[in-house]
This record gives structure tokens, C-alpha cells and sequence, in this order.
């Protein structure tokens, strides 16, 4: 059973990635989770600076799903070089590094020094965090700012690079479209919907940010369906996230189109859920008789369904 | 010893009130390994809503006839989702448990002595640390306010353990009217005079403005105060950054500490409490 999949030139043992911002930097589950045994490890996004984020309360939990508005508090490119990357190479992690910028010269510097670094695995080019005002979003949410913070990436790291993808857009897909068009090497989506929930009794938004993003199972099918129009509209390889809980989601996803996933929330409330996911994952590929787990990727079948099928 | 995730069995739950219970669980490992004012991440329910887990202070260790650690319980208030189906809980159901989390309190040893402040639910940290305080030899007092007399609980609990009890609610049914800073304030005041050098420790769990009345009480009186932060936590590893606290950070700046981590307990002089 071969449960490898291929992000342009990076080839992952598994198709499961721990998602950026709900994994801290990967080290603080070195001891609850083997990290070798993952896909990858998407770490929390890094600017080049620290960042100290929102003030509390940043989390609320909403109708199976979650708010959060953490502001992208982070310890910094060098820092992490220094102080995280050593033992996430120790426990021999495939590394997925998140990057944030408020200009195209920071992705640029962050992508520099990160080509540099001994085990970063491939960079994800954070343009679509909704917490924070400046940079990031303001890229994610034009064609023309996905097309130059991605081509400006390009042009200085032999890394894969891989934009995630904001879904408050009109059509995602016109993004995903730019992305390949500047040379990415595939693209993750989605991050978080923007959203916003309201304490009735004293009318105080339950966050501090006002706003924030929505993840969980709430979010599963509109991002599927994501993913899936994005797969008709490129060719590069697509890590699809939003809302997978079991193994049975994460399948959704590979059929929708995505090559590999990422899984975030379901890991706050399971921090244990990878083995299961796996063997999930081997088990429906036992019973569907499917050797290669690459070959499930964007399989749906949208034809006319067979009578024999219909479910009547 | 990193934390353990059982799907442990309830064994009781004693509702105390319309709004408060206490369930045990059935946790060896767990138990066997909490320290006073760690926590334990519970899974209300099964299935996606309510979704996440949510923290509870260890609030009991309990043990069998030989001492030997048998499980856990929690004090839980009816505030939302999870807290109502853990407040139907019933005997024989299993909840996904993991723990122990975070920093325990700070103990201290004869002769100083412990007082410790708890506001309604805030309670919570103060059964196990009272039973290690009084194993220590250690004088304790707990101040403890609630809404009403119906709303203190555990107080023979605390008795049992030679613990003195200030109690104050706020409609005046048991103990002092008012908040429970007030008794804690001449306390200190009255320390401070009588045997001044000799501070108690300050250990504070309850509403933020009381842990923040408590920890600037204990400044200005010199003595040292632990509070234990309550904040809504997303994964209670460090993961989410969603329960950060602020505190004085290099340079005097403003710093976010997780408080699964750094916390719950922490020093009262270190937070930015305004």
C-alpha cells in the first residue's frame, strides 16, 4: 500500500500534514505525537519579527466550529532557526515553514533565509490570515498581489512553494489560477472564513478582534467544494484543509482534488488523531482496493448516476 | 510525564446546585500523576457540537481504601454548551479526559502560612491544594465568596482539613456581605501589623477582577500570590495560542504567554492585570 504523495518536487511518506496555527511550532507535541510519522508539519505562521498578537479572549467556539483571532503572535524567523528548528530536525519532522509579510520585500527576505536553514521541507506563503489588517490578506485577496508575492518567492528559493489561499474571495479559483501562473509549486486551501459571533446579553463581540476566523467541521463542505473548482481550474497539486475530523473527511478531500490535507482543529480537540487518520485512511484503501493513495485524488464522479446507485 | 488522554468512566455526579455539580472520573493515571492546580482538557459530548474540549482544575484527587489514586473529580458550573451536558452527566458515561496540564500551585511549608482566595467556581483548584497544604502541616485559610449561602460549598470538606474559613456572599446569607477581597484586605492589613515580616502566601482562583484585587492586595502587603488564570483554551498543549495572558515581557513591554503552559498558575505580580 503506498500512501506517498508528491508536492511538486517535495514527495511526503503520507498525505497528512499537521495545519499551520494549530500545531504551535510542532515541538510542543514532540512527545504526545511521533512527528516522523506525519506527512508534514506545517508550523505557526513567522514574520521576520516578533509579533506579540490580539489580547484575549482570541477563541470561541460557535455551532461545531470555532472562532479565532490569535493575530499571528509569533517568535520570528531567527528565533526559530535557533530555538525550534534544531529539535524538529532532531525528531526528523518534514518541516513546512508558513511565512507572513506586511510587504512583498519581507516574503522575499523570509523565503532568503529560510532556503538557508537546514530542514525546511518547503515554504507556505501565508496570504490569507483575516486577523491582521495589514499585509498577508491584502496580497491574498488581489490577483495581481497573489501573482507577485508568489513569482518574487519564486524567483529566490529552490524550496516548493505553496501559497495558502484565502476562501473569502469571489472565486478562489481565479487565485488558484495566479498562483500557478507565478510558478508555485502547488497551492493549500482554504484558511479560515471570516466570521463573527456577538455576546447577546452585554451586545461585546466574543472576541477581541471583533472578528476572526471560522474552522471546524462547520466549514467542511464549503471548502470542499472549494477544492474541487479549484481542480478544474489548475494543474499543480492542491493540500486541501477545512474542517477534517476522520479519515473519511480527509478521503472527501483527496477526491474532491487535493493531493495531501491538512488537519488543525480536529488536532486541538484529539491531539492523538493522526494514527487513527491513518489507519482510516489504509483501511478504506483496503476495502476500495486502491494501491496508491495518490490515486484517489480528484476522482469524484460527477457523471449521471447509475441506476444501481442512486440511493432511491 | 506527558499528559495522558482516558476515556474515563463517571462514577458519580453530586449536583450541589441548579447550576453547580461535581462529577468523579475514573482516571488512575491521571490521578496518580496531578499535582494541586493542574488541569484536565474534558470532551463534554461526543460528535462535533459542542466541539472542543474544555479546562477544569483538578478538583479532588480520590483514592481507594490503600491510599492507592483511583480518579479525579471536577467542579463544574452551568455556563454553556459542555458545562450543561456535564451537568447531566450521568453514572457509567465516558469522557474523553486528558491530563494533568499546565503549572501546579507553588507549595510552601511551615511556618508560612497559606490563605487561599476563591471566587464562585474558583473554587475549583482548592480541595486538592487544601488536602496537600494540611499534609504538609501547614496553616491554611480559605476566603471564600459566592452569590449565596447555597453557593458555598464543600466548607465541612475544608473543616475536616483544619482549614479556617472566611466565607462572604453576596446577598449577605452566610458570612460578610460583599466581595471576598474585603475580609482578605483587613486580613492582611492585620498581619501586616501583628507580625510584620511574616507575609502568608496568596494563593487566588476566582473571577478576574477578584485575582486581580487579591494579586495587588498581596503587592502592596509583600507577600507572594499565585493566581490561577482561567481562560477559553482551543487545545490545552500549546498549539492554538487562543489562552494567552499578558505579562511584563523584557523591557517592560507587554508580553502573551500561553496559559495552558506558562500557566494556570502563575505569579499575580506578573500579569498585566488592566
Amino acid at each position: 500500500m503506498d500512501l506517498s504523495v508528491r508536492i511538486g518536487t517535495l514527495t511526503l511518506q503520507n498525505p497528512l500534514i499537521a495545519a499551520s496555527g494549530c500545531f504551535g511550532y510542532g515541538v510542543e507535541y514532540a512527545d504526545l505525537v511521533d512527528l516522523a510519522s506525519l506527512g508534514g508539519v506545517a508550523v505557526k505562521g513567522l514574520f521576520l519579527e516578533e509579533r506579540e498578537g490580539h489580547p484575549a479572549p482570541r477563541i470561541v467556539e460557535t455551532p461545531a466550529g470555532m472562532l479565532n483571532a490569535i493575530g499571528l503572535q509569533g517568535i520570528g524567523v531567527r528565533r526559530f532557526i535557533a530555538e525550534k528548528l534544531p529539535e524538529l530536525r532532531a525528531r526528523q519532522a518534514t518541516v513546512i515553514v508558513n511565512i507572513c509579510g506586511t510587504t512583498l520585500d519581507e516574503y522575499v527576505e523570509l523565503a532568503r533565509i529560510l532556503s538557508d536553514a537546514d530542514g525546511v521541507a518547503a515554504l507556505e506563503l501565508n496570504i490569507s490570515c483575516p486577523n491582521i489588517k495589514e499585509g498577508g490578506i491584502t496580497f491574498g485577496c488581489s490577483l495581481n498581489g497573489t501573482f507577485d508575492v508568489v513569482s518574487a518567492v519564486r524567483k529566490v528559493t529552490r524550496l516548493p512553494v505553496v501559497p495558502k489561499l484565502t476562501p473569502n474571495v469571489t472565486d478562489v479559483s481565479s487565485f488558484a489560477r495566479a498562483a500557478e501562473e507565478a510558478g508555485a509549486d502547488a497551492v493549500s486551501l482554504v484558511n479560515t472564513f471570516l466570521a463573527m459571533a456577538i455576546d447577546v446579553e452585554t451586545r461585546r463581540p466574543k472576541l477581541s478582534n471583533i472578528v476572526g476566523g471560522l474552522s471546524g467541521p462547520a466549514i467542511r463542505p464549503i471548502a470542499v467544494r472549494m477544492v474541487y473548482e479549484c481542480r478544474q481550474a489548475i494543474t499543480i497539486p492542491i493540500i486541501g484543509m477545512g474542517g477534517i475530523a476522520d479519515a473519511r473527511d480527509a478521503i472527501e478531500f483527496m477526491i474532491a482534488g487535493a493531493s495531501a490535507v491538512q488537519v488543525g482543529t480536529a488536532s486541538f480537540v484529539d491531539p492523538f488523531i493522526w494514527p487513527k487518520l491513518l489507519d482510516g485512511i489504509r483501511s478504506y484503501m483496503e476495502r476500495h482496493h486502491v494501491a496508491r493513495v495518490a490515486d484517489l485524488v480528484g476522482t469524484v464522479d460527477t457523471g449521471p448516476a447509475a441506476p444501481e446507485r442512486s440511493g432511491a | 510525564m506527558p499528559p495522558v488522554d482516558v476515556a474515563a468512566e463517571v462514577t458519580s455526579n453530586q449536583p450541589l446546585s441548579a447550576d453547580y455539580n461535581v462529577l468523579t472520573l475514573a482516571a488512575p493515571a491521571i490521578a496518580a500523576a496531578a499535582a494541586p492546580g493542574q488541569f484536565v482538557m474534558v470532551k463534554a459530548g461526543l460528535g462535533h457540537d459542542p466541539l472542543l474540549r474544555r479546562p477544569f482544575s483538578v478538583f479532588e484527587v480520590l483514592r481507594d481504601a490503600r491510599g492507592a489514586p483511583t480518579g479525579i473529580s471536577i467542579l463544574n458550573k452551568r455556563i454553556g454548551a459542555s458545562t450543561e451536558l456535564l451537568y447531566a452527566a450521568r453514572q457509567g458515561q465516558r469522557l474523553a479526559c486528558l491530563g494533568p496540564l499546565g503549572q501546579p500551585f507553588v507549595p510552601v511549608d511551615p511556618p508560612v502560612e497559606a490563605w487561599m482566595v476563591a471566587g464562585g467556581v474558583g473554587l475549583a483548584p482548592f480541595a486538592a491544594l487544601g488536602e496537600s497544604l494540611s499534609g504538609r502541616g501547614v496553616r491554611a485559610t480559605l476566603f471564600y465568596g459566592a452569590r449565596r449561602a447555597a453557593e458555598l460549598f464543600y466548607l465541612d470538606f475544608f473543616r475536616d482539613l483544619g482549614v479556617e474559613l472566611v466565607l462572604t456572599t453576596e446577598d449577605g446569607t452566610a458570612g460578610e456581605r460583599g466581595r471576598i477581597t474585603v475580609p482578605l484586605e483587613r486580613a492582611l492589613a492585620s498581619r501586616a501589623l501583628v507580625t510584620p515580616g511574616a507575609p502568608p502566601m496568596i494563593y487566588a482562583c476566582g473571577p478576574e477582577a477578584m485575582m486581580a484585587a487579591a494579586a495587588k492586595l498581596a503587592m502592596r502587603y509583600h507577600a507572594p500570590c499565585f493566581v490561577s488564570m482561567e481562560r477559553t483554551m482551543g487545545c490545552g498543549l500549546g498549539g492554538c495560542y487562543g489562552c494567552v495572558v499578558a505579562v511584563r515581557g523584557p523591557h517592560g513591554r507587554a508580553h502573551h504567554v500561553r496559559s495552558c503552559l506558562a500557566g494556570p498558575v502563575m505569579a499575580g505580580d506578573q500579569i498585566l492585570w488592566d
